[in-house]
C-alpha cells in the first residue's frame, strides 16, 4: 500500500469554477492551487486542453485554539467559485473554522517612467527633476495575485463541512455538524443562523448535519443531509430559523439488510443539485442516489458504487474506512461521477444505465492513453484483468471528483495526485 | 438481526439443547441460551472495538464528531439488543461485582440520587449514552458560558483514568463530564449496578451548573471521553467466566489497547459478524487489504509518549 510521503500534499477538494477555465485544488497543508485550461494554439496544438498551474497561494495556517487546546487543522474543505463579474476571479476556500474570499487577478503591466521614483523605486530627488514625463504602462511577465478580500470567521463552534454559494450572487451559506449559517460575501462580521439541530441536552445528539447546498435557481431554498441518510429541504421563506423543514427524504430501510453497520453506511456524505434544480443527487457509502425533488419517499434511482464492500463492512468498520465521505459530481445530470478504492472511481449514465470503473494511477494512465475499464471480482472465479476485493487497497481513496461544467473533462483527485482525463475527441 | 428460533448450529457452545420440538420463538429468559455464542462474542468484540475507538476519539486533536456519533449509535443498538437479550444485565452485574468500591470515584450524591431513579426507572438500563469521563475534566478552572468548552487535555489522562471506576462502561450521558468532578471518596453507602451511573450525572438540580459549563462544549471530545473499561476481576460464576473468558483483559487496558492496536486485531470473528449481519456466507477477508493506517496512529503515539 502506497503512504504519501508529504501528507500536507493530499488534495482535499476539488472545483472547476463556472467556465471550465480554471481548476481549483485545495490541499491538507491549507494550500489552494490553481490550474487553467491552456488555450488552444494553432502553432502547438499539443498542448490543446492541457490544464497548467495558474496560481498557488497558502489559504489558511494551522490555528491553536488556547481555549480548548486544540489544533485547528488548515486542511481546506471545501472551496467554491463565485461567478465570474469582472477580470478577477473570486472563490471561497474553508477550513474547519474559518471561510475566506479569494481574490484572483492578473498582472500583466506595469507603470514605467515615474517622476519621483526611478526604475528601482528610490525617491528622486525632486531638486534634480528638470522634466516631466507621463509614466507608460509597459507588457510584463503575467504574475497571478491571490490576495484575501474577507475572512469570515468565528461563526462555527463546529467543523465546517459544506459551503454554497446562493443563486442570488450575494449570500452563501456555511455547514458544520450541527448548525447551518447565512452569510452575505459582503459583510464579515455577523452571519444568520439558519438551522441548528444542537440538541438542548447534549446526551441526546444521534445525528449530526453532513452536507448542504443552496437550490441552484431558488434563492431561498437549500438541502442539508444528515448522518442518518436523510435530507432535509428548508425554504428561507418560512421561518428565520429553518429547523422545520419543508421537505423530508428518506428511503425507508430494508429490514432483510438490516445490521449493526446499517445507520453508519446510511450516512450522506454529499449532496448536490441537478442543474435544473428538480433532482438531487446524494452519496452514501455504498452508492449514488436520485432524488426527484417532488418525491420524499425513496429515490427515483439508485447506482452501486462498491456493492461489493457490503459483506466487509466489519472489517471497514475496523480500520475506519467506513467514516470515509465520498463526494459525487454530475454532469448535466446525464452522467453521475464518484469515487471509490484503490484508486477506482466509477461513472454511471443514466440514459443508457450503463457504468464503468476507471482506475486513477501513473501505471495505469500514460498521458494520452485510454483508459481500460476494470473490474472488480466479487467472489467465484477471478477473471484474468480482474481485481478481487480482497487485493484492493483501501489506502487509495478517490474522495473528490469534478466534472467540467461544459466539456467531458473530469479532474479526480487520487491523494496527493490530480488526474486530468477528457474525451477523446477524433 | 438474529432472529428468534432460528435453529442453532451445531458448533454452538455447550448449552444445554433444548429438547424436541421448541423451535419457536424462545422465552425473554431462554433468548440468551438460544443465542449463538459466537454471535454474541463477534457483538461483545464489535462493541469493544467501538468503544475503544471512542476512546481513542479523545486522543485526537480534533475529534470527528461525525464518526463519533455513529460509533456511540452503533453502541447504542447493541446495547439494545443485549438488552433484550438479558446479556446486559449479565455483563454489567458482573462488572459490578467485580470493582472494588474504594476505587469508585462517584458523589455520594449522585450514587444516593440513583436509587431513587433507579427505583422509579424499574429493571432497563438506561439507553446507552456516552459520557465525558475526563481524563482530568478541570472545569472548574474555566468557569464560563456559553459557548465556551472546557479544556481536555491529553496529559492527565493517565493518571485520571485508572482511578475511574468500571462505571464507565456505561457511562453516562453527552458531554456529563463534569459530574465526575467531584470526585469524592464513596462512603459506600450508596452501591449501585454501573448500569444505572448512566443515570446518574443527569442533569439535575446542582449539576445544571455544571451542564451549563458544558452544554455548548466540543461534544465531540467532550462527549466520548475515555472509557475506563475495568479490568474485570476474576469472576467467581463460571457462566460470567465464559462470557469473558475469550475477551482477552489486557484489551481493556489503555496502554495494551493503544499498542494492540497497532497490531493486526482478529480479523476471523469479524467476518461471522459480517456474514451474520449481511446477506449470507462469504468468502472470508484477508486482513492485509484493511490494516488501519498507521499513521495516525503513530501520531498517537508521539502525543502520549510525548517523544
Amino acid at each position: 500500500s502506497d503512504f504519501c510521503l508529504f501528507p500536507a500534499d493530499i488534495i482535499s477538494t476539488v472545483e472547476f469554477n463556472y467556465s471550465g477555465e480554471l481548476l481549483a485544488t485545495g490541499d491538507k497543508g491549507g494550500r489552494v492551487v490553481i490550474f487553467q485550461h491552456e488555450q488552444e494554439s494553432k502553432n502547438r496544438p499539443h498542448l490543446r486542453g492541457e490544464y497548467n498551474v495558474y496560481s498557488t497561494f497558502q489559504s489558511h495556517e494551522p490555528e491553536f485554539d488556547y481555549l480548548k487546546s486544540l489544533e485547528i487543522e488548515e486542511k481546506i474543505n471545501k472551496i467554491r467559485w463565485l461567478p465570474q463579474q469582472n477580470a478577477a476571479h473570486f472563490l471561497l476556500s474553508t477550513n474547519d473554522k474559518t471561510i475566506k474570499l479569494w481574490k484572483i487577478s492578473e498582472r500583466d503591466k506595469r507603470a514605467e517612467g515615474y517622476n519621483l521614483k526611478d526604475e528601482d523605486g528610490r525617491l528622486r530627488d525632486p531638486f534634480r527633476i528638470t522634466s516631466l514625463r507621463v509614466p507608460v504602462l509597459m507588457p510584463m511577465d503575467l504574475m497571478v495575485e491571490a490576495s484575501p478580500r474577507r475572512i469570515f470567521a468565528n461563526a462555527h463552534t463546529y467543523h465546517i463541512n459544506s459551503i454554497s454559494v446562493n443563486s442570488d450572487h450575494e449570500t452563501y451559506l456555511s455547514a458544520d455538524d450541527l448548525r447551518i449559517n447565512l452569510w452575505h460575501l459582503e459583510i464579515t462580521d455577523r452571519s444568520f443562523n439558519i438551522v441548528d439541530i444542537k440538541p438542548a441536552n447534549m446526551e441526546e445528539l444521534t445525528e449530526v448535519i453532513t452536507a448542504a447546498e443552496c437550490h441552484p435557481h431558488q434563492c431561498n431554498v437549500f438541502v442539508y443531509s444528515s448522518s442518518k441518510g436523510t435530507i432535509r429541504l428548508c425554504d428561507m421563506r418560512a421561518a428565520a430559523l429553518c429547523d422545520r423543514h419543508s421537505k423530508f427524504f428518506e428511503e425507508p430501510e430494508d429490514p432483510s439488510s438490516r445490521s449493526f453497520f446499517s445507520e453508519i453506511i446510511s450516512s450522506i456524505s454529499d449532496v448536490k443539485f441537478s442543474h435544473s434544480g428538480r433532482y438531487m443527487m446524494t452519496r452514501d457509502y455504498l452508492s449514488v442516489k436520485v432524488w426527484d425533488l417532488n418525491m420524499e419517499n425513496r429515490p427515483v434511482e439508485t447506482y452501486q458504487v462498491h456493492e461489493y464492500l457490503r459483506s466487509k463492512l466489519c472489517s471497514l468498520y475496523e480500520n475506519d474506512c467506513i467514516f470515509d465521505k465520498f463526494e459525487c459530481y454530475s454532469y448535466w445530470f446525464f452522467a453521475i461521477m464518484t469515487g471509490s478504492y484503490n484508486n477506482f472511481f466509477r461513472m454511471f449514465d443514466r440514459n443508457t444505465r450503463r457504468d464503468i470503473t476507471l482506475e486513477a494511477s501513473r501505471e495505469s494512465s500514460k498521458p494520452r492513453a485510454t483508459l481500460k475499464p476494470r473490474k472488480v471480482s466479487t467472489g467465484g472465479k477471478r477473471k484474468k484483468d480482474e481485481i478481487s476485493v480482497d487485493s484492493l487497497d483501501f489506502n487509495k481513496k478517490i474522495l473528490h471528483t469534478a466534472w467540467h461544467p461544459k466539456d467531458n473533462v473530469i479532474a479526480v483527485a487520487a491523494t496527493n495526485n490530480l488526474y486530468i482525463f477528457q474525451d477523446k475527441i477524433n | 438481526m438474529f432472529p428468534k428460533g432460528t435453529k442453532r448450529k451445531f458448533s454452538d457452545s455447550g448449552e444445554e439443547p433444548v429438547s424436541g420440538g421448541d423451535q419457536g420463538p424462545a422465552a425473554p429468559s431462554a433468548a440468551a441460551r438460544t443465542l449463538s455464542s459466537s454471535y454474541s462474542l463477534q457483538r461483545q468484540s464489535l462493541l469493544d472495538m467501538s468503544l475503544i475507538k471512542l476512546q481513542l476519539c479523545h486522543m485526537l486533536v480534533e475529534p470527528n464528531l461525525c464518526r463519533s456519533v455513529l460509533i456511540a449509535n452503533t453502541v447504542r443498538q447493541i446495547q439494545e439488543e443485549m438488552t433484550q437479550d438479558g446479556t446486559w444485565q449479565i455483563m454489567t452485574q458482573a462488572l459490578a461485582a467485580a470493582q472494588c468500591p474504594a476505587d469508585r470515584l462517584v458523589a455520594t450524591e449522585v450514587l444516593c440520587r440513583q436509587t431513587d431513579a433507579a427505583a422509579q426507572a424499574g429493571q432497563s438500563p438506561k439507553p446507552f449514552s456516552v459520557v465525558g469521563l475526563e481524563e482530568g475534566y478541570h472545569s472548574e478552572e474555566v468557569v464560563m458560558e456559553g459557548d465556551v468548552e472546557t479544556e481536555v487535555t491529553m496529559s492527565t489522562l493517565s493518571p485520571v483514568s485508572p482511578q475511574l471506576s468500571s462505571a464507565s462502561y456505561l457511562a453516562g450521558p453527552f458531554g456529563m463530564g463534569p459530574c465526575w468532578e467531584e470526585e469524592e471518596e464513596e462512603d459506600g453507602e450508596c452501591e449501585e449496578d454501573e448500569e444505572e451511573d448512566s443515570e446518574e450525572c443527569v442533569s439535575e438540580g446542582e449539576e445544571a451548573e455544571r451542564d451549563h459549563l458544558s452544554a455548548d462544549s466540543r461534544t465531540g471530545e467532550q462527549v466520548f471521553g475515555t472509557f475506563e473499561i475495568k479490568h474485570p476481576a476474576p469472576p467467581p460464576d463460571p457462566a460470567l467466566e465464559e462470557l469473558f473468558s475469550d475477551v482477552d483483559p489486557s484489551y481493556y487496558d489503555l496502554d495494551t489497547v493503544l499498542t494492540g492496536m497497532q497490531s493486526t486485531p482478529k480479523m476471523g470473528p469479524y467476518d461471522l459478524l459480517e456474514s451474520l449481519s449481511s446477506h449470507g456466507p462469504t468468502a472470508l477477508s484477508s486482513s492485509s487489504s484493511c490494516r488501519s493506517d498507521l499513521n495516525e496512529l503513530d501520531h498517537i503515539m508521539e502525543i502520549i509518549v510525548g517523544s
